[in-house]
């Protein structure tokens, strides 16, 4: 465990911005601890991940499977509404996307 | 009656000797006695559940045919979703929520005539191997109210070992149906990958995720094997191909000449001496009866472990990037959408939940993708031909579920490594896709708790874990005299 990876606490906080969670000052100390500890465990999967081994993403060797395309009955819009935190003229209402026009 | 068997309730329903209504009450009853103590449910539908029950005795008394399992009560797993039943995942993000529609495993069981009595508690997510990261509270094992039921579907495992009820669902990404039942002395079915319809299971990493069986037997296992496995075109992962005869292989139960391989590194080492007592001693027994026990060696399966923590936190980064407070589930702050989100995820999401989350975001990103996704992948490929080779020379292959026993409650929560070390023997089945079984193998001396016996065999090869565990199961029985859960403690 000498050569274990480091992860800075700045990284940390980087990653949780791009997953989209808050995180407090004590929150991204304790994890980056962490993350130090489970990466260093983790990271010996490099040690037989030798060139020649194809990587595995899947268990079943599927490639497209395709069915025919059949109009069939799905959610109601009322249904699909049903568990929106906020809803207006059947449709869901969502904090505003886009930034003020300059 | 509550505690037969799903098999013996059926023909008691069939007999005319209960109803599904009176069953259903009893197990309603045994709920309120115990489940104070036990926690296993986090919702019951208690009236949907009666409806439902009156509902097949009427279909009866009409003289319909009934599937086998119609009017038998099912506890289910809250990675579930069920219409119009809050289902949560164990998270507070999805606390409230009532799906508009059912997941095809929901279906099935509908169909089947199974009666839902309502939503176990779970790891959130179903990250953990202790239920004690679900966000509403920890559920406690039977046979000892202070240690863990397993995880993550230990509220599955917890209701059919508390005898709330007879059958429960549960899901099985790195070990999640298999510890539990290893640790409550009950029965446990990850069945082959493809072979259960994920539609409307919550995703946690998808390639890995599959639901199967909890039962207090290996018959009761399968008849619910058979009622919720099979091609389902809303999965496109589902195999299309006839659902193996498990019913039938569990009453064969006949292992003569059957070849049967011990993986050399699932034991020694971090293997509780108790548990390997017990596995050593199953072996005796299906050596005795006439199958041919041979060792065999799978040298990655050292790596599964760093691979499967990286492989499924990668996959689960991406999968729950979907609570996004924008169309259902919580939502938290003001200010713009990403301000919305990012608060929302803070606080609906559990410290385990963020851990994954964070570490497969990082494994994913660019510079140390190779090293450590790419990685993953390649030792998952290694793990594939070592189950390969070794299913060369040996029909199923076997080893403990878990190296130790329940530990207490708190025990290990603040050390995540030594958590994760508890799937190091049910983990590398859920890498290859192939289907394990978990059956109690005994109480292990040290401290007479449950220790599991696992079974695994190739890809749709389903049918001889039930065969091999059914004949394991009937003779473990005759030496115990009773069944491993008459030795637990008397809980009401």
């Amino acid at each position: 465990m000498s050569d274990k990876p480091s992860i800075s606490r700045e990284e940390v906080a980087n990653l949780a911005r791009l997953a989209r969670i808050d995180m407090s000052e004590s929150e991204l100390d304790h994890l980056s601890s962490e993350l130090d500890v489970i990466l260093s465990a983790v990271a010996r999967v490099s040690e037989v991940a030798g060139d020649d081994i194809p990587p595995t993403s899947h268990p079943l060797p599927l490639l497209n499977v395709f069915r025919e395309d059949v109009v069939k009955a799905s959610l109601t819009a009322e249904e699909a509404l049903s568990g929106a935190p906020a809803k207006e003229d059947g449709r869901f209402k969502v904090p505003q996307i886009l930034g003020e026009e300059a | 009656m509550i505690r037969k068997s799903a098999h013996e309730m059926s023909s008691a329903l069939a007999s005319g000797e209960t109803t599904s209504l009176e069953l259903t009450k009893k197990h309603f009853e045994r709920i309120e006695t115990v489940d104070g103590k036990v926690r296993a449910f986090l919702h019951l539908d208690k009236d949907g559940a009666l409806e439902s029950a009156s509902k097949i005795d009427e279909r009866r008394k009409k003289g319909e045919a009934l599937p086998p399992l119609a009017g038998i009560p099912l506890a289910l797993k809250d990675v579930l979703v069920q219409k119009g039943v809050p289902t949560t995942c164990g998270s507070k993000i999805l606390e409230g929520w009532r799906p508009p529609y059912d997941a095809t495993v929901v279906k099935n069981l509908k169909k089947n005539g199974v009666i839902i009595l309502g939503k176990t508690n779970m790891d959130e997510f179903a990250m953990g191997s202790s239920t004690e990261n679900s966000a509403f509270h920890p559920t406690h094992n039977p046979w000892d109210l202070t240690r863990i039921p397993g995880g993550s579907g230990g509220g599955s495992s917890a209701a059919i070992s508390s005898f709330e009820a007879p059958l429960a669902i549960g899901t099985d990404t790195g070990g999640s149906i298999r510890q539990p039942a290893a640790v409550t002395g009950t029965v446990g079915v990850k069945p082959t990958y493809g072979g259960v319809s994920r539609y409307g299971l919550i995703a946690f990493s998808s390639s890995l995720d599959q639901a199967g069986p909890c039962a207090r037997t290996v018959l009761d296992a399968a008849l619910l094997h058979e009622a919720i496995a099979g091609h389902d075109e809303m999965d496109s992962t589902s195999i299309n191909a006839p659902v193996p005869k498990v019913v039938e292989a569990a009453k064969r139960a006949d292992v003569k000449g059957l070849r049967i391989g011990v993986i050399k590194e699932l034991q020694g080492e971090g293997y509780q001496a108790g548990v390997l007592e017990r596995f050593q001693e199953s072996l005796d027994v299906l050596s005795a009866l006439g199958a041919e026990i041979v060792e065999v060696s799978c040298p990655s399966f050292d790596y599964a472990l760093a691979a499967y923590y990286l492989i499924a936190p990668s996959e689960c980064s991406s999968n729950l990037a979907r609570f996004d407070a924008m169309r259902y589930g919580l939502r938290v702050g003001e200010g713009s959408a990403e301000e919305v989100m990012n608060a929302t995820r803070e606080a609906g999401f559990g410290r385990e939940v963020k851990r994954r989350i964070i570490l497969g975001t990082y494994a994913l990103s660019s510079g140390y993708y190779d090293a450590y996704y790419g990685s993953a992948q390649k030792v998952r490929t290694l793990i594939k031909n070592d189950f390969e080779k070794s299913f060369a020379s040996a029909d199923v292959l076997v080893s403990p579920t878990a190296p130790t026993t329940a530990f207490k409650i708190g025990e290990k929560s603040n050390d995540p490594l030594a958590m994760y070390l508890n799937d190091i023997a049910t983990i590398p089945v859920n890498l290859a896709g192939i289907c394990a079984i978990s059956i109690p193998s005994g109480l292990a001396k040290e401290d007479s708790l449950p220790a599991g016996f696992q079974v695994m065999a190739p890809a749709m090869a389903d049918d001889r874990l039930y065969n091999v565990g059914a004949a394991l199961e009937r003779e473990l029985l005759a030496k115990w005299g009773k069944p491993l859960l008459d030795f637990a403690p008397e809980l009401s």
